[in-house]
Formats: structure tokens, sequence, C-alpha cells
């Protein structure tokens, strides 16, 4: 045991070395002192250090001889515990007495500390493999990552132990990963927390679709060494025939091929006139299905109670024509096609001197009464037009601006084909009237006009141009000689209307504004062959009779009608209607049949087989304050039109007893035609002429 | 002798006059009418020998050109009946013997 000595200083009064156990207390005491001095003595210190060592005898040590020291004791280790008791004494009940313990327990624990590790085996070991077991197969791929991201050195020993063995179980593939990569690093179940959340999924709908497969054909053919020959031999000899056709044809003109081409390409139906054509045929037919109940009025329907009156008749009002752009203008003119008998035109434009607008010319076909068929816009208003006899497609029309025109329908155009212009002659004042004439000894057509400024003008139409002549000039007061030149020009008349006699190419007749009716020829350009003062007011029609050679009628804003017999300077029958006429038009299947609109709106027809003074029907045909202006036979249906100044045209289907037929004598065959209707006009105006003549 | 040197002279002219590719009936657009006879000629010189060859490199060109599910058929003797989908037929001779039918139906 070593005590640490401390080096006592010898005292030199001693002066001897005395051996240290020897010593006696007081040079403890005083080593002790020292001691105490020791701290501020620091240089003393050193000294102490080289002075050897004296030994200090503890007080209870034994004092020993020197033999008795020196000797050997030997001395034995065993595993008895010194502390353990030897003789431990239990009570034994079965003896009643104590007993000495002959094994006491030799076992000292020094220290205990609890450790983690389980045997692999164990029930507690299988039940975490297996939990383990489970997370490893989820997640290899994260522990890799985990352990190449953090190192955690404080993962338990057991659950490296765990991982090790079930890895090198369970993944053996993964083995050269694991040799490669550092160990798998397993969660740590002590402070790993598993964190999960699921994002909204949004809910899945189902779309499906089908879509048209495309057509499909079948096709059939055989493929043999002749077929081929045979096609190639025919190619080749078509080839053949076209090399001479070229050379052929490289004399002709060029320009009949390049034609000849255009023209093969027009027949070809375009896809867009394809369209349109059956877009019409749609439209009428749609047309037809919506006004169907009037297309069947107009094919079938007879007014029964025209039996139960006797001499009067009524319309039938049917399609109503009307066009938006239209709605302003009045209806001035109007003129049924003589070869398509259900077109007609209608000529729009204004009778109002200070209200001057643009003007119209429309067709309309009875098939669709919803929308003309051809639509011109004019600059000008017009007001006449007619139709060529022969060529329905050329209308001549005359404008209020005095000029006059041609239209083609077969042209694609909006223009007029011909148009008069101030220098080629055009009118002054408003054209009040044309019409067709035959072609002249050139074959060109030609047609006349008259109008406000006293001209009567015949104009031809020469390849591009409208030549004009002046047919006649009318002049107020007649053709007389006596008045001096200056006041002839200041007097003109202003024609206001003219018809052509049917039969008679030269004939014709001409009413002006002051009321006078003049017959004129054409042969004649000054004079007159005859002059009627019909009215008082401005003529506004005169018409010859399509049967009869000498009738005429006119009517006139001064309220009346009159029948002429051309020969006869007065009228043969004179109607007063209430109300200013603006026009009176002759039936074509009936020489005594006519009929006139006035401006009140209503439309009167007369009979003069059945009743000569009054008409066997006048009617009500357009709404309040509606002036009719002008109205028309069909030449072929029992129908009327009649054009109203609101821009209206309406269509009216005659009664039965407004297209009488004579009546049938038992017995008799009655002679069918024109004959007849001559006939019965000689008779109407025999009666009249017999009190004349008496 | 004289007459076959000549049948056989006359042979092989026609041979050679007949070769152009000749359109037997097709309802194609011009355009692609143009490109697909041209693509049939130089697929049947390619693989003059070999019909299969040349059929499978001219379907092959059409199905990436114009969409997939064309039918390809070549030779010198086979009569058919087909379906196809309309404006996708062409069926031309060339080369004097062989007969080409190229239609597309999916």
């Amino acid at each position: 045991m070593p005590v640490p000595q401390r080096m006592g200083p010898v005292k030199p009064k001693q002066g001897s070395n005395v051996p240290s156990h020897l010593t006696k207390i007081p040079t403890v005491k005083l080593t002790k002192k020292k001691d105490e001095d020791d701290g501020t003595e620091m240089a003393d210190g050193t000294d102490e250090w080289t002075q050897g060592k004296t030994l200090i005898k503890p007080p209870d040590q034994l004092d020993l001889s020197e033999a008795e020291l020196k000797e050997e004791f030997t001395r034995i280790l065993t595993a008895n515990n010194p502390h353990a008791p030897h003789n431990i004494v239990r009570y034994s009940f079965k003896e009643r007495s104590y007993k000495p313990i002959s094994n006491v327990d030799q076992l000292a624990v020094h220290l205990v500390l609890d450790g983690n590790l389980l045997h692999q085996d164990s029930d507690e070991a299988c039940r975490q493999r297996a939990r383990q077991g489970l997370e490893k197969g989820n997640m290899p791929v994260e522990s890799t990552v985990a352990e190449m991201d953090n190192e955690r050195p404080d993962t338990p020993v057991f659950g490296e132990g765990v991982a090790e063995e079930f890895g090198a179980e369970e993944r053996p593939d993964s083995a050269e990963s694991k040799s490669t990569r550092r160990e798998q690093k397993l969660t740590n179940q002590f402070n790993f927390s598993e964190r999960a959340s699921q994002t909204l999924n949004n809910p899945l709908r189902q779309r499906e679709c089908q879509t048209e497969p495309p057509p499909r054909a079948n096709f059939s053919a055989t493929a043999n060494q002749w077929e081929i020959y045979d096609a190639y031999v025919e190619e080749l000899q078509k080839q053949e025939r076209n090399k001479e056709k070229h050379k052929a044809q490289s004399m002709k003109k060029e320009e009949e091929k390049s034609r000849k081409k255009t023209a093969v390409v027009e027949t070809q139906s375009d896809d867009i006139t394809n369209v349109g054509r059956a877009a019409k045929i749609m439209e009428r037919m749609v047309n037809q299905n919506a006004f169907d109940d009037i297309a069947q009025d107009f094919k079938y329907f007879e007014d029964a109670s025209d039996e139960f009156r006797e001499q009067e008749g009524t319309l039938l009002p049917l399609w109503r024509f009307q066009y938006d752009k239209a709605k302003r203008l009045t209806v001035t003119a109007l003129c049924w096609n003589p070869k398509y008998k259900d077109l007609f035109a209608v000529g729009l434009g204004s009778y109002d001197f200070s209200k001057q607008g643009h003007g119209m010319l429309i067709f309309y076909s009875l098939k669709n009464s919803t929308f003309p068929e051809y639509i011109y816009p004019t600059l000008s208003g017009i007001l006449c037009l007619d139709i060529h006899s022969s060529l329905s497609y050329l209308v001549a029309v005359g404008f209020y601006d005095g000029s006059v025109a041609v239209y083609n329908l077969k042209e694609e155009d909006d223009e007029a084909t011909y148009r008069s212009t101030a220098k080629s002659g055009k009118h002054t004042d408003p054209v009040w009237q044309v019409k067709w004439q035959k072609d002249d000894m050139d074959n060109n057509h030609c047609f006349f006009s008259v109008s406000s400024d006293g001209r009567v003008a015949s104009w031809t139409l020469v390849k591009n141009e409208l030549l004009f002549t002046d047919i006649t000039k009318l002049s107020v007061g007649g053709a007389t000689v006596e008045r001096s030149e200056e006041a002839r020009h200041l007097t003109m008349a202003c024609g206001t209307s003219f018809d052509f006699h049917k039969k008679i190419d030269y004939l014709f007749l001409v009413g002006t504004e002051e009321g006078k009716i003049h017959k004129c020829s054409k042969a004649y350009s000054s004079q007159f062959l005859e002059t009627y003062d019909a009215h008082n007011m401005a003529v506004e029609a005169v018409r010859w009779n399509p049967f009869h050679p000498k009738v005429f009628i006119s009517c006139s804003s001064d309220w009346t009608v009159k029948i002429w017999d051309h020969t006869v300077r007065s009228p043969m029958f004179t109607f007063d209607l209430n109300c200013a006429v603006g026009d009176v038009v002759w039936s074509p299947y009936s020489s005594a049949v006519f009929a006139a609109v006035t401006i009140d709106g209503k439309v009167h027809v007369f009979d003069l087989t059945v009743n000569k003074y009054e008409p066997i029907c006048h009617q009500l045909v357009a709404a309040k304050k509606t002036k009719l202006t002008h109205i028309e036979f069909n030449p072929v249906h029992p129908i009327i039109i009649v054009g109203d100044d609101h821009g209206f045209v309406t269509s009216l289907k005659l009664s039965p007893n407004l297209r009488k037929k004579p009546k049938e004598k038992k017995g008799q065959e009655l002679p069918k035609g024109p004959e007849v209707e001559v006939a019965k006009m000689e008779k109407l105006l025999n009666l009249l002429r017999e009190p004349d003549n008496s | 002798m004289a007459e076959t040197a000549e049948s056989k002279k006359e042979e092989a002219d026609y041979k050679r006059v007949h070769s152009f590719p000749l359109i037997r009936h097709t309802d194609m657009p011009e355009e692609m009418r143009v490109e697909t006879m041209e693509l049939c000629v130089t697929a049947c010189e390619k693989f003059a020998t070999n019909n299969e060859s040349a059929a499978k490199m001219i379907k092959e060109s059409m199905d990436k050109k114009f969409g997939s599910s064309w039918h390809v058929v070549i030779g010198e003797g086979f009569g058919f009946e087909i379906t196809h989908e309309v404006k996708n037929l062409l069926y031309m001779f060339f080369g004097g013997s062989l007969a080409v039918c190229v239609w597309k139906c999916s």
C-alpha cells in the first residue's frame, strides 16, 4: 500500500540517517510543520525532492523485527466471496431444528444492467422480424435512399442484426446491391413515424363517341395476261388516235377548241349550282306546303255560291306577293310572261312627283310567293314594262327619268342590257308606256315608248345600242296647221298610255294627260288619224279589245271607264265608278268582260253580256288606304293580279260567274273561238247603234 | 426461222412498248394517284423478281404516307373482289405482265 510519502527534511540536529520507522513523532510533526510551510516557501520544496525519501511509519503499524519482515507469506486467491457468510443456518420445519446450509451462495453482484438483445428464435424476435419483413418488402428503395441520405448512428444493434438476416433470406437478388452500397437502413422503430396523405382525385367520367366510318365500296376485277395485253393495246391505239387528232386539229382555230372546252366545263354541273338548284326546289316545296290551301284553291276552288247569285261573282284572294325592299314603292306596272304562264313581272317606282327614289324590276312566280325569282334594282323608278311576246327573256322598261332600258333575263348581270341615255335620245319626261313590236326588217327587236314630253319614240336594238326614232309628236289641239310653229312646240301634249292594235300593225292609240285619245298610224308622224275627246282628266289606260277589231276601252282619273268603237267619235259605253280609276283591262277569254281598279282599293269586273250598266263584281281587295294601281288578267288561269301602292301584288281568283261562257243551246253546236267573241261584241254594239242610227 | 425471230422481236417489242404504267381503274384524287403510281413503279422495278418484297415495300410506304391498313396485291394472274374505302383504290398494269392492286380498308 503505497502511501504518498512526503520528503521530510532531515533535521541537521540529528545528523544521522535514522530509519524512517524509527523517527519519532516529533519528526512527523516537524514534517507536518514543514508541510505547512511549504505553501509559502517554494524554493525549499525543490530541495526536498532532491533529498532522499524517508519512509513514514503509520502510528498503528506493527513493530516487527527484520527477520519477521522478510518472511514470505503465500496468499491463495479463491473465488469465494470473502464477505459471504460461511455458516448460514436455516430453520428446517421438517426436523424442527436449525440446520446449516451446505452451499452458500458466493455470488456477489457488483453491477446490474438490463440489455435489449433478443434471441433470434424467440417469439418476440419472430414477431418483430415478421413485421420488419413487410416493411422491408414495401420499401426497399426508400431504405437505400434513406441510408444514402443520412447516417443514423443510433440504430439499435438488434435491428441491424435482424435486417442483415432478413436481407440475406428474403432478398438474395439484392445481396449484390447491398454489398455495393452500405447496409440497408431500416426504419427506426422508436423514432420513425409514418406520414401519409391522399390527394383528392377527381371522379372519373366515361365518354364515348362513335364516328362515322369512312365510306366503302366494292371492286372486283381479274388480272390475267390477256387482260393486261388487251389494255395495253387499247391504250396504244388511243394514243395514236390522239396524236392524229392533234396533227389534224392544229390547223383549226384554237379559239374554238378553247371555247368548246369552257362550254364543256360550264355544262358540268358545279357543286354550288347543284346546291342552288336543289335549294330552289326545296324552297318551292316549302312554299307549296305552307300555302297548300291557297294552291288548292287556285286550282280547284269554284265558288259554289255563284249558282245562287245569278249575276254576281266574287274574287277569291289567293297569294300575296311582297318583297321587303319594295315596301315603300308603288306597283307601277304589271305584265304576265307570255311563255311561262306562272311568271309575271312587277315594275316598282313611285307616282309621286316629289318623292322620287329608286325603283325595282321584280319577277314573281306563282310557285313561290315569298321571294321573287329575279330582282333588278334600278336607280330611277319604273313606270312601265313590257315583255317581248316571243322572246320572253327580253323585258323593256320605261323609267321616271325618261330613259328606257332593256333587260335580258338570261344574263346573270343586274344591269340592263341596253339603256338609253341623254345622248341617245331618251325622253325628257317620264315614260308612261312601252310596248314591243315585231322585229323589223333587219331582224332587230324594237319597241315603242310614249312619254309626257309628247314624243312617241321607237327604239331598235342594234347590236349593243338602242337607236331611237321619233314616231309622232303629240300636240295639243290636234295636228292643226293654223297654229304657228312656236305655239305648237309649246303646247305638247303629254302621252300617258298607248296601245297597238292586235291585227292592224300600224294602228295605235295614244291617251294623253289632257284627256284626249289620238288614233295614230306609224306611217304618219305629224298627223293623227282621229282624236277622241275622251275624258276630263288624264287618260290612265287605253286598250284595244283582244277580239273585236274595232273596240277599245279607256279609263281615266275622272272616275269613268269608256268603251269605244274607233269609227265612232263618241263612246259606246260609259261607266262611272265613283272613284278615280287606275287601270282597266280586257279579259283574255271573253270580249265582253273587263276589269278595272280604283284607288279606293276596289276591283270592278264587268260582263257586258250579263249586265250592261253595272259591274257584276265589285270587291274591296286591298286594305284600308291602299290604292290599287294596276290589274292584269292571266292569259291562261282564271286569276288576276292587282298591284297597289305599298308594293304588294295580290292575286285573286275569278269565280265562275265572272268567266261565263255563253249558254249552250240544246242541239246546237256553238262555234268556239274568237269569232264568238266578236259576234258577242257586235251584238252589243248593234244594240247601241240602232238607237244611234235611228 | 425468220418467223420465230420476228415473233421474238415482236415479243420483245411489245414488252418494251407495253411496259409503261397503265392505270386500269382508280378513284383516288389526282395527287395521291400520281404518287402511288410512281411508288408502285419504283417498287416493281426494284424487286423485279420478288413480288412479295415489292408488295411489302408499297404497303409500308402507303401506310406511312396515307394512314394505316393498306393492302397490296401484285401478280400476273389473279381475280379479286374487294371492299375498299372510297377514294382509296388503285388498280394498274405495269411491265407488260404485272398487275398491281392497292387499296385501303381498315
